[in-house]
């Protein structure tokens, strides 16, 4: 039964926290550059304010660009849902493993990178075709960080994986110290933050996927905004659970560790956004032809960090 | 009546239909009527080799007919990899068949296409059924030079002649490794017999002789790289549901060749074998999918990305030889199961997509993706059924792609146990292989059909395109829900392929059947599921969920404009993103180093009024460097004994005489 609560609780809470995630980070980002930056819940009512707006579709847009903001949210929440925040012991969790997820995210990112080319117009052409380059590199790199994850856990299944990180003395690895920095590299890549894309521009050539989706407007692009914050919390959470499941709920234990680790989960958010804007206000985006460079140096610590773990285990 | 006699009589209903096009050659109703013989015949093959495959596969039935050689005769037997096979042989002619009574009527002369077809798959079938190593050659050259017919049937279209020579050439290159992987197998005693082979003791030496001209031979037929050159010239140049039988299904039976005789007749090779096969294959699914990736040519780009495929069913099947090696056999079966299970997904969705890409070609005239575009406004069904396919293939969940490649996946992750240090090192390597193999299928597929069903139409072709007819819709509809079938119950195709792994490994992944929900497990819960089912369900719940909140909360009004493109709408068509300017970004990334592509760009002066134009250099360099110089060499060599060919009769009886005694003296020597 708690499993269901705690599930049901999960896919509610990611639904919830994703804008304020976002919100948090924009505002980060304009305290840092000393602007007093719009409210941590300006995403909630940019996300209102499309809703209300009516959608204006190209002629020659087909029903693939219509259904696509809906399946790439569905297959991003769905991934979002598997992957435990504040408590491990997801009713569902044995569905779907890392791979699948790493899958799930790869199949939204398909249709929208069809949906770019769908209109006909060299932005969305150009969006997709960069947007696929970088998917090329990365989701295999993200794949290696999973088979170091799994490696070290024995499993691919996400609670599996967070309770043994939370309750067994894993110690310092250095295959799990290559594979969190492949792991934030491609989060940076995936979610188009600097140095590989930026979400603030709009009109420069330089843009991945802000051109993809350049064509959509009204609630069609609510839908894809609310899927790439949930795509940003999904990343967070993953790497909070699986690299840092401080204080993380393990499934089974009464209510007080419930509030423990929803606290916890909240304290990590918040510094992974802080970080992010950090880290963003200090570097600056790369040329497109920098960040194969950029995602191959993750790839190979991926690579080396799974070939150390194949080695020995205690790597 | 036993299995094998089934399936031995149809084979015989394929072989007299292809006497009967003959008969019926310049009749009108020859398409219509070869088609339905041959469907017929199929789907009973079917029927008869899923019922079998289903049931007790412990006791084989045997043929024994008086044909062949005379101490010999020949041999057919239906055991449980033979059954599997049958599957994918006659699902692909069923389908293939259906799509025909279609397709079939567009062909502008069906009698260079209608005795071979049946022909084919009669030959296909065969070579599956042989039990003997003779019967087995008879039937994988017949098979072959089938395939050559039908490669030829647009001989009159440019390219098309060279790729028959190119096919005819490495086809026989290939049947010569076979012939001596079967020599050495048979011994001084030469019983050709499969039965008495996987009896007898073969020597490492041997076993090792035969491993590679298996991989010369059969991994020839399949595309292996470098064996593959001849494959995306001849799969494409045919008509495209004989496409889609040579790639979804003739290079099955390649495997099935090497399964046999590698992992049933040879006994076990030793683990290094392993390493060759691991690596051949990571390197073909890359360099498969890389040069897929840079066609613009719709039916070459589907050939190369079943170099691509192949290369994932042999990097399997070499971890499932690593496994044995070390007699882990759990693990070897999950490991073999994940190549079975590949070798069916790939059977579905790339005849799929073949059949798909003749619609197109059907529908347009048109093979070149830089003159389509747009189709799915003009053929919605077929953009649909093509847009499964491409979702499959690129390994996307819930579709069957993603099975086999998590399968594979969790085949890798549990390699650390493997003693050997190569193979501690290969297998991540390939691993990483396979990963980048899968996220670059993604990206192919994505401009496949981005390129061609969407966007604006770059042509008038595409613009007056139709939808093609109901019976090349129906095998395209059915081959998609197989695609999905096999992606959401995925544990009932593994339980079908358990008693093949006990009858060849001695080991069989657990029974998926009793799991809840029907979801996989390879070895434990706590180690790994997925449940294509409950995937598919969750993501029909949020979209559905999402759509019903937007509907009851968001605003419902719909404008359509012109397309905004950031406020410079595009004056033409061509300005889009065409095959080659998608492919850009990755020919930079890998490109340099895979293919020498380079771009030139020639810049006019300021006041010249010439065009500027971009021209792109790229080298096949497995082409350039390998086959160039062979073909060099074999063409030298003719040329200098071309002399031979002008001697009086005298020269001749004195280079016979010659010859003779430099034997004798080489064999007193020897001896």
């Amino acid at each position: 039964m708690s499993g269901i609560l705690v599930q049901g609780v999960q896919m509610l809470l990611v639904l919830l926290l994703a804008p304020l995630l976002t919100g948090f980070v924009r505002k980060m980002k304009a305290r840092l550059v000393r602007r007093q930056g719009a409210s941590v819940f300006q995403p909630y009512l940019d996300l209102l304010r499309l809703l209300r707006k009516e959608v204006v579709l190209a002629d020659n847009a087909s029903w693939l660009f219509r259904v696509t903001p809906y399946v790439t949210f569905a297959a991003i929440w769905v991934a979002a849902a598997l992957v435990p925040t504040f408590a491990t012991g997801l009713l569902f969790n044995w569905t779907a493993d890392l791979i699948a997820i790493v899958a799930l995210l790869g199949s939204a990112r398909f249709f929208l990178a069809l949906a770019g080319m769908d209109v006909g117009t060299s932005f969305g052409g150009i969006g997709a075709s960069r947007e696929v380059m970088i998917a090329a590199l990365a989701e295999p790199a993200m794949l290696l960080v999973v088979f170091c994850v799994a490696l070290v856990a024995g499993s691919t299944q996400l609670s599996t994986v967070a309770n043994f990180m939370a309750s067994s003395y894993v110690g310092l690895r250095v295959s799990l110290g290559m594979a969190v920095i492949a792991l934030i590299m491609v989060a940076l890549a995936e979610n188009a933050r600097i140095p590989v894309d930026n979400p603030a521009t709009h009109l420069e050539l330089t843009m991945v996927h802000e051109a993809m989706v350049l064509e959509y407007s009204g609630r069609h692009l609510a839908m894809i905004e609310f899927g790439a914050f949930l795509k940003l919390l999904l990343y967070i959470s993953l790497i909070a659970c699986v690299f840092l499941p401080w204080k993380i709920a393990v499934f089974g234990t009464g209510p007080l560790s419930y509030a423990i680790g929803a606290v916890a989960y909240l304290v990590k958010l918040a510094a992974a956004g802080f970080f992010l804007a950090l880290f963003e206000t200090a570097t600056a985006k790369m040329r497109v032809f920098r960040v194969p460079q950029f995602l191959g140096a993750a790839l190979m610590l991926g690579l080396l960090g799974t070939l150390l773990l194949f080695v020995s285990k205690s790597f | 009546m036993s299995a094998v006699v089934l399936q031995m009589l149809c084979v015989a209903g394929m072989l007299g239909s292809a006497v009967l096009a003959i008969v019926l050659s310049r009749s009108t109703i020859a398409t219509a009527i070869i088609y339905s013989a041959t469907l017929a015949a199929s789907a009973i093959a079917l029927i008869g080799s899923i019922h079998w495959l289903l049931g007790d596969t412990t006791n084989a039935t045997d043929l024994t007919l008086p044909i062949g050689l005379p101490w010999l005769g020949a041999h057919f037997r239906l055991d449980g990899l033979a059954s599997f096979f049958l599957v994918v042989v006659n699902l692909g002619g069923t389908s293939a068949s259906l799509y025909g009574l279609g397709y079939g009527h567009h062909e502008e002369a069906p009698q260079r296409v209608l005795p071979f077809f049946p022909a084919f798959l009669a030959g296909m079938n065969l070579v599956v059924l042989a039990g003997d190593a003779f019967s087995y050659l008879l039937c994988w050259e017949f098979m072959s030079l089938a395939s050559w017919a039908l490669v030829m049937a647009h001989h009159r279209e440019p390219g098309n002649a060279k790729a028959g020579y190119v096919y005819l050439v490495m086809a026989s290159f290939g049947t010569l490794a076979l012939l001596l992987a079967f020599g050495l197998l048979a011994g001084p005693a030469g019983d050709y017999e499969f039965a008495a082979i996987r009896a007898a003791q073969h020597t490492p030496y041997v076993a090792t002789l035969v491993l590679i001209l298996m991989l010369l031979g059969a991994g020839s037929k399949a595309g292996l790289v470098p064996l593959h050159v001849w494959l995306p010239l001849a799969h494409p140049a045919a008509p495209s549901h004989v496409s889609a039988l040579m790639s979804g299904v003739m290079t099955k039976v390649a495997i099935y060749g090497f399964i046999r005789v590698v992992f049933d007749l040879l006994g076990q090779p030793s683990w290094w074998a392993s390493v060759i096969v691991l690596s051949l294959g990571g390197i073909t699914a890359v360099m498969g999918i890389l040069y897929a990736m840079m066609e613009k040519d719709l039916k070459r780009l589907l050939a190369y990305s079943t170099i691509e495929n192949i290369g994932v069913i042999f990097a399997s099947l070499g971890l499932a030889l690593a496994f044995q090696a070390n007699g882990l056999k759990l693990l070897a079966a999950l490991a073999f199961a994940a190549a079975l299970f590949h070798v069916l997904n790939h059977s579905f969705f790339k005849s799929l997509l073949f059949f798909g890409a003749g619609a197109v070609l059907i529908a347009t005239g048109e093979r070149d993706m830089d003159k389509l575009g747009g189709l799915i406004h003009r053929m919605p069904f077929t953009s649909f059924a093509v847009l499964v396919g491409c979702v499959s293939i690129s390994a996307l969940p819930p579709f069957n792609g993603f099975v086999s490649e998590w399968l594979m996946f969790q085949a890798v992750l549990q390699s650390p146990e493997l003693p050997q240090w190569a193979l501690k090192i290969t297998v991540p390597a390939v691993g990483a292989l396979l990963a980048l193999a899968a996220a670059l299928a993604a990206a192919c597929f994505v401009k496949a059909y981005g390129v061609t069903f969407l966007g604006r139409p770059r042509s008038v072709a595409a613009e007056t395109a139709e939808e093609v007819d109901h019976y090349s819709l129906s095998a395209m509809f059915i081959l998609a829900a197989l695609c999905l079938l096999a992606g959401i119950l995925p544990g009932l195709v593994i339980d079908a392929l358990s008693p093949i792994t006990l009858q060849i490994l001695g080991g069989r992944m657990p029974i998926q059947i009793n799991e809840p929900w029907l979801s996989i497990v390879p070895i434990a819960e706590s180690r790994s599921s997925y449940n294509g089912l409950l995937v598919m369900v969750f993501i029909a719940i949020s979209a559905s969920f999402a759509v019903v909140f937007i509907h009851r909360f968001a605003s419902h009004a719909l404008r359509r404009g012109p397309a905004w493109g950031c406020g410079f709408s595009d004056p033409t068509p061509a300005a889009q993103y065409s095959g080659g300017s998608f492919a850009q970004p990755i020919r930079r990334v890998f490109g340099t180093l895979v293919f020498h592509a380079r771009d030139h760009v020639e810049m006019p002066a300021p006041g010249d009024i010439r065009p500027a134009r971009l021209r792109i250099e790229s080298h096949d360099l497995i082409w350039e460097g390998m086959y160039e110089p062979i073909a060099g060499v074999v063409g030298f060599a003719a040329d200098k004994l071309n002399r031979l060919q002008f001697l009086t009769i005298r020269r001749y009886l004195s280079l016979v005489f010659a010859t003779l005694v430099t034997l004798l003296l080489v064999l007193a020597i020897w001896s």
